[in-house]
């Protein structure tokens, strides 16, 4: 049902020069109504940006022209579409890094169908400016909050979130169910001069899990990701 | 058939030394050296070598003029011109500017030949080398043709006999060595008319300072006869050419044993000539020669104007091309003898006058003797005439002191023993015994003070006896002339009694010296041996050079590529960068440089390199405010010593540091490959489920059911699955085993978080099963490298669902104890093997084949156990009652963990607070 949200047949721009990924990858795109574009080539990847305006693009960051890393920065030198990276477990400094440098999500390779359509449709998602932020309830699952009272409800019971906790939350929920690193919470949540160091993000996080999870080892809502930061379960 | 034409390897090595390539493949490319070579000044070498020049530049050759001395003369510069030329360098000293030639911009430049002019010339002295045929040399082994002018005078061996020629000395030679290796000898040659006629032209240069002593040169009889030298000199070269040219080819030639000279030399003056001489019957006869000085207990007193002189001959000697040694013994002839055989010497030359010093005693004068008792050895033996060599600056020692209380102690002894006769005298014992008692007090006084005061004490004695005890008393005169008799007697024991007791004492102290310094060199081979690690080799080394030579030391060794004091010592010389740099010099050239030799002489110590048969391993550097006294014999063999054993040192503690990395390697080597056969082991079950599954779908599709497809595709993604894990365990496993210290980064993390990113990755394997968690109420905080415990927690859960039952229940469990975080992971299978609580954690390390069916075959648990060890942590494992397994994780936290939360909480709501306030304003 969120499918028809989509603006149907998106080109996806697949950056990755190992061509089994690829047929992987095509496969399953084209399975479900994507357009492809296929370029096993940082150069031809940034050309096939440039001129056929993919929807979204899938980086692998070894490639063999050029770094990962280097596609990223230039990309971003002239355009905003969502780029996902693909990387090996591990490699949590290069996931850091090309996040920083500007992509907006990553896959650990390797990953299944579900988990790649997952993230390409959060990716396609516009996400609602801050400025232009409704007031709408979000619902998700159980989980209610009302935004213009300040509000957060489990079911039927109003859950009483600090401050802290209630800024963590909706932070999250605004960046819907897209990856939030923990640089990027400690700076929206406290503020650009934030002194606070990624543990007691995490002591929050944990507290905030408590209010809101039935279970805090099997979260349903705040995801983890590991040595990087946190997401919003996205259905 | 053989080939008639072949040469021996003899014949083959000797034409190879005759190209000069003497010292192996590596001096293939030195450069070749071209002397223009001349009886005088004036016949026009410069001028043939320029135009030599001339003709090799038009054929294209890279020719560059290094130094050319034009002297003005205008066909000289016209030769000149349309050749590149080095710019000379501008040496300031006391005063004046002097013009040298530029070495180092010569290496820069590197061309392919290269004009020096005046080979023999001495260099400015802020330059590196003192002689510019040293310069030559470099260049030469920098692999650059030289060519270049050299008179007959030059040369060394000739340089006496010049001398007596033309009655002028020439200080400045060329070793003969630089001469004979030199490619090309190209004569020069003018007839003394001619010469003289182009002199009275004015088309000589004479230096204008230097031409009164010149006109007694140019006279035609000198000039004839050095014209003579020359041609003869060149003939022999010449000579040489051909017998080398021959052995190269001929067949039949005979292959003469190899003839071996040995010099004795001395401090006498004469011995320069001595020197000389040998050098010129080695080279007639093609022969290799050694020198020696015989350092007998006389040696030690020495003056130090013959100790120079010494020195100056076995430097005079080395520089002709001899081996130079300084041998110890007591009997010079049986000294000279026993080296000479143990170097295989078939000749040895000595002078007349050398071995007659300190044998006086002797019946025979000692060059017969040396002559009788040296079997096979041809002795030469030389009368010279002294002859003037310059010496080295020694300066004057301060002669034996006047030790007053030695003579007071002699009359004293003399006054005890006039006593003790007294007494026997009066006792009414014979003249005997007061003759015996003179006899002792004289013997106690050539014990104790030396050969003066024994002398003196025998006089006074027989003097006091003759006075004091014979008739008439207390008068010279003698009644009873048997009484001379007993002063002869009395006179010539008590001198021999001294002068023996003199020689046993000075050989106990000469013997003690060698002692010493036997002892201390043994000290430091000892202490070397027992020292690992170059900085201390260095530092010992440095100190026993400092306490047995004075002065400072310094070693030096190159680290990552560069040369360099090794300690930040006292020594303060060695960190001056010139200092270093000639450290490097020696280094690089494996030679001897420094103060006091004829190479960099402005530096401030004398740099020794440490040389083992692998190479040079390093540089040892001593000062001394008396620079020249490490050049004497006694301390030059003590340091080449020295540096001998510190070389072998620090090889050795290079090789055992080889060693020891090959072992660490290999042991590194034997953990990798049991952890391949664990991998590989690992890898195959999996992988055999993927391919059966796979080719099942690919092949038996008509046949199978729908449920049938399904369950083959589960067990595909599954497996592939668990060869994910396992190919992230083999990551751990290199992150942990990096050479540098594993890359652990420990933070805070609240282990409900961990758990449940374990949990997320394990989804598919854990699915349908029951799964308990119980953490305490409090946040449960651990420090940790969250994804390398998260591995562990994915690894022990892992295995908890591959070994019990689908259905059973998996608990986990947290708690704090003080400073540890416990986490348990519990299983109701059949648990564990008995005594297998610690095995399972370490199968893979032996290597061992343990059934497939049992926990721990492969590489999951002893990552766990090595994710632990790096944290600090322990992991256990224990059978619980009522069945199943409990793995135990322990974590030990570095410090309490961060600020309670509430207190920051409250921190943030006031500052949200004064946010709320201002934005209300």
């Amino acid at each position: 049902m969120a499918k028809l949200n989509e603006p149907q047949f998106s080109t996806i721009l697949i950056i990755e020069d190992e061509p089994e990924i690829r047929r992987f990858l095509r496969a399953s795109l084209l399975g479900n109504d994507y357009r492809v574009l296929e370029a096993a080539t940082g150069a031809d990847g940034l050309q096939y940006a440039k001129h056929e305006k993919p929807a979204i693009a899938l980086l692998d960051l070894g490639l063999p022209d050029m770094d990962g890393l280097t596609v990223i920065r230039k990309l971003r030198t002239w355009s905003s579409i969502p780029i996902i990276v693909l990387s090996a477990r591990g490699n949590e400094a290069d996931k850091i890094k090309a996040l920083d440098e500007g992509a907006d999500d990553y896959l650990t390779k390797p990953f299944g169908v579900g988990e790649l359509l997952a993230r390409v449709r959060v990716a396609l998602r516009r996400v609602p400016d801050q400025d232009t932020a409704t007031d709408d309830p979000f619902v998700l699952g159980e989980l209610y909050i009302d935004f213009g009272r300040h509000q957060v409800f489990v079911g039927e019971n109003e859950v009483h979130l600090t401050p802290i906790e209630h800024r963590l939350l909706v932070t999250l929920v605004r960046h819907g169910g897209r990856l939030v690193t923990h640089r990027q919470l400690l700076k929206e949540v406290w503020g650009p001069d934030s002194v606070f160091e990624t543990h007691y993000l995490r002591v929050y996080m944990a507290h905030l899990r408590r209010k809101i999870e039935s279970s805090p080892s099997r979260p349903r809502y705040l995801l983890t990701e590991p040595g990087i930061g946190y997401r919003l379960a996205s259905e | 058939m053989s080939e008639p034409d072949r040469p021996t390897p003899e014949q083959m090595l000797a034409r190879i030394k005759s190209e000069g390539d003497v010292d192996g493949p590596d001096k293939a490319k030195r450069g070749r050296l071209k002397v223009f070579f001349g009886y005088s000044a004036g016949v026009g070498k410069t001028y043939s070598m320029l135009l030599d020049a001339r003709s090799e530049h038009a054929a294209g050759t890279n020719v560059v003029v290094g130094y050319v001395e034009p002297h003005g003369r205008p066909e000289t510069e016209r030769l000149l011109e349309g050749l590149e030329r080095l710019p000379p360098l501008e040496v300031r000293y006391r005063g004046t500017t002097l013009s040298e030639f530029d070495l180092d911009a010569a290496l820069a430049r590197k061309p392919e030949l290269i004009l020096i002019d005046e080979l023999a010339h001495t260099n400015a002295p802020s330059l590196r080398h003192v002689k510019r045929w040293q310069d030559v040399e470099e260049l030469l082994a920098a692999g650059i043709n030289v060519n270049t002018t050299c008179n007959v005078q030059h040369v060394e061996s000739l340089n006496d006999v010049v001398a007596q020629i033309s009655g002028v000395i020439v200080r400045e030679t060329v070793p003969d060595e630089v001469f004979n290796r030199a490619q090309e000898l190209t004569l020069i040659d003018l007839p003394p008319e001619d010469l003289l006629e182009r002199l009275e032209q004015g088309k000589v240069y004479v230096p204008t300072q230097a031409a009164r002593a010149l006109e007694n040169f140019f006279r035609k009889e000198n000039l004839v006869a050095l014209r003579e030298l020359a041609l003869r000199r060149t003939a022999e070269r010449v000579h040489a050419d051909v017998q080398s040219a021959r052995l190269g080819r001929a067949r039949h030639d005979v292959w003469a044993t190899r003839e071996r000279l040995l010099v004795c030399v001395g401090p006498s003056p004469t011995s320069a000539r001595l020197v000389r001489a040998a050098k010129r019957l080695a080279d007639s006869l093609g022969a290799e020669w050694l020198a020696i000085n015989v350092e007998s207990p006389q040696a030690g007193e020495l003056s130090a104007k013959d100790r120079g002189r010494l020195l100056a001959h076995l430097r005079l000697a080395e520089r002709l091309g001899a081996e130079t040694a300084t041998v110890s013994g007591e009997d010079l002839v049986a000294e000279t003898i026993r080296y000479a055989h143990e170097r295989n010497v078939t000749k040895i030359v000595v002078g007349k006058s050398e071995l007659a010093r300190g044998w006086f005693r002797a019946r025979q004068s000692p060059a017969d003797r040396l002559i009788r008792v040296s079997d096979d050895i041809d002795v030469y033996v030389i009368h010279g005439t002294a002859e003037v060599v310059p010496q080295m600056n020694q300066p004057e020692q301060p002669a034996a002191a006047f030790r007053w209380w030695e003579w007071i102690a002699t009359g004293l002894v003399l006054a005890a023993c006039t006593i003790v006769c007294l007494v026997w005298d009066r006792v009414g014992l014979t003249e005997a015994n007061l003759v015996m008692t003179y006899l002792l007090g004289v013997i106690f006084v050539a014990f104790r003070y030396g050969r003066g005061p024994s002398i003196v004490a025998s006089l006074v004695a027989v003097g006091l006896f003759d006075v004091v005890f014979t008739e008439p008393y207390y008068t010279v005169v003698v009644d009873d002339t048997q009484y001379f008799l007993t002063f002869a007697v009395m006179l010539v024991a008590g001198l021999s009694i001294a002068t023996l007791t003199a020689r046993v004492k000075r050989q106990a102290e000469f013997a003690q010296r060698n002692e010493r310094r036997i002892e201390a060199l043994y000290r430091l081979g000892r202490k070397l041996t027992g020292i690992v690690g170059e900085d201390f080799i260095a530092a010992e080394t440095e100190r026993a050079v400092t306490e047995f030579l004075g002065g400072e030391a310094a070693v030096f060794i190159p680290r990552a590529g560069q040369l360099q004091p090794i300690l930040d010592h006292r020594a303060k010389f060695a960190a001056d960068p010139a200092e270093v740099a000639v450290a490097q010099w020696v280094f690089d050239h494996g030679q001897t440089a420094g103060r006091g030799t004829d190479t960099l002489p402005s530096a401030k110590a004398l740099y020794v390199p440490l040389q083992t048969p692998g190479g040079t391993v390093g540089v040892l550097a001593v000062r001394h405010s008396d620079a020249d006294r490490l050049l004497l014999p006694e301390f030059r063999q003590i340091l080449e010593n020295y540096s001998t054993q510190v070389a072998l040192a620090i090889e050795r503690d290079r090789l055992t540091l080889e060693s020891d990395n090959a072992r660490l390697q290999a042991e590194a080597e034997r953990i990798r490959s049991t952890l391949l056969a664990s991998i590989s082991h690992d890898l195959r079950s999996p992988l055999a489920a993927i391919v059966g599954a796979s080719s099942g779908l690919l092949h038996g599709e008509t046949a199978m059911g729908e449920a049938t497809r399904r369950e083959l595709q589960v067990t595909i993604f599954e497996e592939s699955d668990r060869l994910s894990r396992l190919v992230e365990n083999i990551l751990r496993m290199t992150q942990l085993s990096s050479p540098e210290k594993p890359t652990i980064a420990k933070e805070w993390q609240p282990v409900e978080e961990l758990v449940a990113s374990a949990l997320a990755r394990l989804g598919r394997t854990l699915s349908g099963r029951p799964v308990e968690i119980d953490l305490s109420s409090e946040i449960l905080l651990a420090q940790v490298d969250a994804a390398l415990v998260e591995q562990v927690l994915v690894n022990l859960l892992d295995n908890a669902c591959r070994y019990t039952p689908a259905d059973t229940l998996i608990e986990i469990r947290g708690w704090q104890e003080g400073r540890r975080t416990l986490l348990e992971i519990a299983d109701h299978g059949l648990g564990l093997k008995p005594g297998d609580e610690n095995r399972i954690f370490e199968r893979f390390q032996r290597g061992e084949d343990a059934r497939s069916d049992s926990r721990g075959t492969g590489l999951g648990l002893a990552i766990c156990r090595a994710i632990m060890d790096a944290h600090g942590g322990r992991i256990s494992a224990r059978n619980r009652e009522g069945g199943g397994a409990v793995f135990r994780l322990e974590f030990l936290a570095d410090g309490p963990p961060p600020r309670d939360v509430e207190t920051i909480e409250a921190a943030a709501e006031q500052d949200s607070a004064s946010d709320r306030h201002r934005t209300r304003q």
